[in-house]
């Protein structure tokens, strides 16, 4: 029972939400990602790839040119570039899209350990400084809000961005032409194709923005909360990103409220030394949530209908 | 002829093309008068729609060229296809089913405010517009999943309208329509023409060809065999035409002498992949010796109700007895052992196993049967030769060998395997569904030929079919169908119009 009420006394503290927003943050973005690419037609489960990419070119480029924002976005060219990857295999060659998605993952796990022995040699890649890093910005004013202050505006200058980019995401996809099109092309690509629209141009344009929102949740791992590289530092994060994706039904705010739930448990396990539920057992929360919506448990949740299907042109 | 002066909309001349393995369009020549409904006409696989995806700019043609309204014209995509204002409404449609009419309409051409949002009030006026100019009734709002398979239709037509076409390529498009709904589309065709537009009308149904369209061009095997001046032909004449051969359009049968009830379906229900009923009560009686027509729109139960019968598909009420003994539980294999042979609808995903070979294919089911295996172990490969042998020739199955893979096989010849292994199985009941689909006429005759013939032999047979004119001319009796209830059954002479208004819903008072 203690660890019950620990969990509830946890629970009102306004620093357990301000991680817990931070590690949403690092899920959402590559979700906002797969998002974006899925509603294309194209799975993407390579966000962890992507981000790994781009947790280690932000390093690089923060440790040769001390500039945390220019390693930002580099890390963000990174991901993109691993993206395109993905996209010319999937797209242009029509292979199918979760072994290349696979392929990307681990070809970014050998690449960036490979890169890390021929630059940094065995030993550690080396601490960036504080004042390289991406900061924490306060909001002038509301960060002295009590409890909502120190929850959303004492937070990385990439949290504000994210939260930014998921309205924006939003806005775009259901509220303009481009999303239409999007959405157009994901769920019926021949249709769209004979309304004269450009579904591969729309599909690598996707993919390839997915890449660019994973890397630059790399680099607010790598830059912005842990200031070096370690080998496989995602740790699943674009793993989790892709189950929010699914929890949240293909949706931004959907895949936000599941980042935050995700987030929340990786708080508290990151509190672990205060309560005494297994931390292993907590990690395991975002996968089981995730079995749970598969088994459409939490209402059914569908993906675009062309999803993962390659388009031939002039094909039924 | 020389362009400019000759009054024609679309001119293609010498187009070829060629598929791996298949010379899709050889030196077709292809021309439509404006103003006119021209019919394409010509069995599946003829090239009748390369031809109209090559004016589509969906498929690039090797050599020919296009002339629109007398203008040399290059189609490399959709978008110069809409440019010269010629507009496709393809067979299978072309429409999002989760959008609304109002954004399938746009798409591609959407009204926009501000840096790039969709503007649904625009939207809302042009197919007002639309819907004043031509009298094409549409909800904006409406989800097109929610739509009848007719309004969708027209969706589709609104569609190419709003991008300004002014020459219209209908690809089948009354295939998926009730009678009704044909009748209803003839007349916006006609008011369409009327209005100056000139129309493709792509079909394999020599009746509305000839109802509909002022000149005909028949293809047979990629290449144009015949154009035709609809007044002065007849449906025998473009058959002919269309297969290179006499072909018998009606089936030629005896009237059926049925014997005893053998096969007694008692108020079955059953729902549908969704969850949601599909069959909600469903009584009829089937005797030796005949065959009895189910009728009705694709999606009224039909299919649920062939799948339950054959043991696919768990029924949630209601009994089926086969000569007094209850099967309702029964799974496929009881069901085939019990005397039910059944040709699924879904041809290269039920019938068959595509990679398998026609040999093995004509034995799927009965693999187990002592004539087949040793012990229910060891297959008897020189037995299942032999007797692949004798089906092959006995139903005319046309492949290079009984070792070729079905997915080598055309259509027809797929779908003759599934007949052959069905009444080769000597069944007391036959279930088949939409047994002709997609088939070539040839083909279609020959089933039909086999199904009358399973008859007078004395099988009792069930027959599901999409297509009116099928149902019509082999059916003893006709049950229609309509929301998984068996709304009447009519006598096989019943006329098309009442029919027609059965399988959507009218022409009952009532009866409960």
């Amino acid at each position: 029972m203690t660890g019950i009420n620990e969990i509830l006394h946890l629970l009102v503290t306004a620093n357990l939400w301000q991680a817990a927003l931070a590690a949403a943050v690092l899920l959402l973005l590559p979700a906002l990602g797969g998002v974006i690419s899925e509603r294309s037609g194209v799975v993407n489960i390579a966000m962890e790839g992507m981000m790994l990419t781009g947790a280690f070119f932000a390093v690089v480029a923060d440790l040769a040119w001390h500039n945390p924002w220019l390693a930002t976005l580099v890390a963000m060219v990174a991901g993109g570039l691993m993206a395109l990857i993905h996209a010319v295999v999937a797209i242009r060659f029509r292979a199918d899209q979760i072994v290349s998605g696979i392929a990307i993952n681990i070809f970014a796990a050998g690449l960036t350990l490979f890169l890390v022995n021929r630059i940094y040699g065995i030993q550690d890649v080396g601490h960036i400084s504080p004042a390289e890093a991406l900061p924490i910005f306060d909001v002038p004013g509301l960060d002295q809000i009590p409890f909502i202050g120190q929850v959303f505006f004492k937070q990385n200058v990439i949290v504000y961005v994210a939260l930014a980019l998921l309205v924006l995401v939003h806005i775009v996809l259901f509220r303009t032409r481009l999303g239409l099109r999007i959405r157009a092309v994901g769920e019926h690509p021949q249709a769209a194709d004979t309304a004269g629209i450009n579904v591969y141009a729309i599909r690598y344009g996707a993919v390839v923005t997915s890449g660019v929102l994973s890397g630059l949740a790399g680099a607010m791992l790598a830059i912005g909360v842990s200031n070096t590289f370690v080998p496989n530092m995602t740790d699943g994060r674009g793993y989790i990103a892709l189950a929010a994706m699914i929890f949240g039904k293909w949706t931004p705010a959907g895949a936000f409220v599941a980042c935050l739930i995700f987030g929340l448990g990786e708080a508290i396990y990151a509190n672990n030394s205060i309560i005494h539920i297994s931390a292993y057992l907590l990690s395991m929360l975002p996968y089981i949530l995730t079995l749970i919506v598969l088994a459409g448990i939490v209402g059914r949740s569908s993906p675009p209908a062309a999803d993962g299907i390659p388009y031939v042109p002039g094909s039924e | 002829m020389t362009a400019a002066t000759t009054g024609y909309a679309v001119e293609m001349k010498g187009i070829t093309k060629q598929f791996p393995g298949v010379l899709a369009n050889d030196h077709v020549d292809f021309t439509v008068r404006a103003g006119e409904i021209h019919a394409l006409v010509g069995e599946n696989g003829a090239g009748k729609t390369t031809l109209m995806n090559v004016l589509y700019g969906l498929v690039h043609a090797d050599s020919g060229e296009i002339l629109i309204d007398g203008k040399p014209a290059h189609i490399g995509g959709a978008r110069d296809a809409i440019t010269h204002g010629i507009g496709m409404v393809h067979q299978h449609f072309m429409l999002i089913p989760v959008f609304t009419v109002g954004e399938n309409v746009m798409l591609g051409r959407e009204p926009v405010t501000g840096p790039d949002f969709y503007n649904h009030a625009r939207a809302r006026d042009e197919i007002a517009k639309l819907t004043r100019e031509y009298g094409l009734a549409l909800d904006p709002d409406a989800r097109m999943a929610d739509l009848p398979v007719g309004l969708q239709q027209r969706a589709e037509i609104v569609k190419v309208l709003y991008r300004g076409a002014n020459i219209l390529i209908l690809d089948e498009p009354t295939g998926v329509l009730t009678p009704q709904e044909s009748k209803e589309l003839f007349g916006v065709l006609r008011g369409l023409v009327k209005t100056g537009k000139t129309i493709i009308f792509i079909s394999h149904k020599l009746r509305e060809v000839l109802e509909i369209s002022d000149r005909i061009t028949v293809m047979r095997r990629g290449k144009v065999v015949g154009h035709l001046v609809t007044k002065d032909t007849s449906e025998q004449e473009i058959a002919t035409m269309m297969v290179g051969r006499e072909v018998l359009l009606r089936v030629d049968k005896k009237p059926a002498r049925p014997g005893p009830v053998t096969f007694k379906v008692e108020n079955l229900t059953a729902s549908s992949d969704r969850g949601v009923p599909a069959l909600k009560g469903v009584s009829f009686e089937l005797r030796q010796g005949e065959i009895l027509g189910i009728a009705g729109v694709e999606g009224n139960g039909q299919s649920e109700l062939v799948e339950v019968l054959a043991g696919t598909r768990r029924a949630t009420g209601g009994r089926v007895l086969l000569a007094d003994k209850d099967v309702t539980s029964f799974d496929a294999r009881t069901e085939r052992d019990a005397g039910i042979a059944f040709i699924p609808e879904d041809r290269r995903g039920t019938g068959l196993v595509l990679n398998y070979s026609v040999a093995d294919n004509l034995i799927l089911g009965r693999q187990r049967t002592p004539k087949f295996a040793w012990r229910e172990l060891v297959l008897r490969l020189l037995a299942i030769r032999e007797w692949a042998r004798r089906l092959v020739k006995e139903f005319d199955i046309r492949t290079p060998s009984i070792e070729t893979a079905a997915r080598n096989l055309s259509g027809g010849n797929q779908q003759k395997i599934i007949v052959a292994r069905e009444m080769a199985s000597r069944p007391k009941v036959l279930l088949a569904a939409q047994p002709t689909r997609g088939v070539d006429i040839g083909a279609i005759e020959f089933i039909h030929r086999r199904l009358v013939a399973e008859r007078d032999e004395g099988t009792a047979v069930l027959l599901v079919s999409a297509e009116l004119d099928e149902i019509r001319s082999l059916s003893d009796r006709i049950a229609v169908i309509y929301e998984g209830k068996i709304v009447s059954i009519e006598p096989g002479d019943a006329p098309e119009e009442r029919l027609g208004l059965l399988m959507t819903g009218g022409g009952v008072a009532r009866a409960s």
